[in-house]
């Protein structure tokens, strides 16, 4: 019953979206919008400015290396979340099991 | 897993991974690859170390502590290196107009900051997945 | 006929929607805490490949700088490169929510979202 309604539900979903998408640019066409100047510009431009001949290298290392020590950031920001997750409650139980015990 | 077909396999395999990994690290900036996925490739060695293995054995060959150190160290040589963009004259993470060595591109030591980068990205992913993973397995 | 040259022009697309909508499905039918996540998963998937796909150009190889001259036609870089920022969180947040789980398991002995909203009802009410 609830499944059913969910199937209609997504159905919907999947039909609006699939009509919305058709109206993009045709998949691996050079005129997609998103081919622009600053796509063109790193692919001309990294073996000057960067020296490397990977552009995706270029991008996060060297034009965007500010965001990727964001990215770094998440990444530590992530590690410290779960470690302090998994041991405060720990403590927590070893004080339950004493007030227990 | 006390399984003897295992173990053999791992112990061949395991410095394989880890030296395609450098590779991948090292070479970055002139081939596809980079610092996150040579560094998955290098923490998911680990992982099958400790998979055939056990926990005990994985984490005396790489202890916690270490893996803490490798991680913060990671993300304090990216700044550094940043840093060092300002005191050469530039601004934070330049590359070219700080005056680092450029090279010849598409040789191995060039690029001035980018093989250094990835470097730190490639020890700080490595040493992330190692310590997720033993801290999520850790049963006590 | 024209909507089926639309679709095969389309081709990728398509399928990253199919996969959200599947991901999305999953997540919304079980009650398995780890299902879910695994749901979540799909969507993202989903998602990186529709990014990938929109930076996708015919017959263009791989943004590695061909050093020996000749003008090759290349992909778009930039979302590939954006996407890596992507596949980061993703990991994260799964070992977040993993890491989250364990400990549901272990204060209620059970994974199901539906059992552990009736326990904590129990424990309020009694």
């Amino acid at each position: 019953m609830k499944k059913g309604l969910f199937i209609v539900v997504l159905a919907g979903l999947f039909v609006l979206l699939v009509s919305s998408i058709l109206k993009m640019p045709s998949l691996g066409s050079v005129d997609n919008p998103s081919y622009n100047e600053t796509a063109t510009y790193y692919l001309e431009n990294s073996v000057e400015e960067a020296h490397a001949p990977n552009v995706i290298a270029a991008i996060i290392t060297d034009y965007r290396a500010f965001d990727t020590l964001g990215e770094t950031t998440v990444l530590f920001t992530s590690i410290a979340a779960v470690i302090s997750v998994l041991s405060i409650n720990h403590q927590d139980k070893k004080k339950g099991g004493d007030i227990n015990g | 897993m006390d399984d003897i077909i295992v173990k053999t396999i791992t112990r061949l395999i395991v410095p394989f991974i880890q030296v395609y990994g450098i590779f991948v690290i090292l070479h970055g900036h002139i081939s596809p690859g980079g610092g996150f996925s040579g560094g998955a490739v290098l923490g998911s060695s680990m992982i099958l170390f400790t998979l055939s293995f056990g926990l005990p054995m994985a984490s005396r060959k790489i202890p916690h502590k270490v893996t803490s150190i490798l991680e913060t160290s990671g993300i304090l040589w990216y700044i550094i290196i940043g840093l060092a963009g300002i005191y050469l004259g530039g601004k934070f993470l330049v590359n070219k107009e700080a005056g680092f060595f450029m090279g010849q591109a598409g040789e191995l030591i060039s690029a001035g900051i980018i093989p250094l980068l990835t470097l730190g990205i490639g020890i700080k992913v490595a040493s992330t997945m190692i310590t997720l993973f033993h801290t999520i397995i850790e049963e006590d | 006929m024209e909507f089926i040259k639309a679709i095969a022009e389309h081709i990728n697309y398509v399928a990253s929607v199919a996969l959200f909508v599947i991901g999305l499905y999953t997540v919304l039918t079980h009650s398995n805490l780890l299902k879910k996540v695994i749901g979540i998963n799909i969507m993202e998937t989903s998602i990186f490949l529709f990014f990938v796909s929109i930076g996708y150009v015919h017959d263009g190889s791989a943004p590695i700088i061909n050093l020996g001259g000749g003008r090759v036609l290349y992909i778009n870089p930039l979302p590939s490169a954006l996407i890596l920022t992507g596949i980061v969180v993703a990991v994260s947040i799964t070992a977040y929510s993993l890491s989250l789980i364990i400990k549901l398991y272990e204060e209620y002995g059970t994974m199901d979202i539906d059992e552990i909203m009736k326990l904590r009802g129990e424990g309020k009410n009694g």
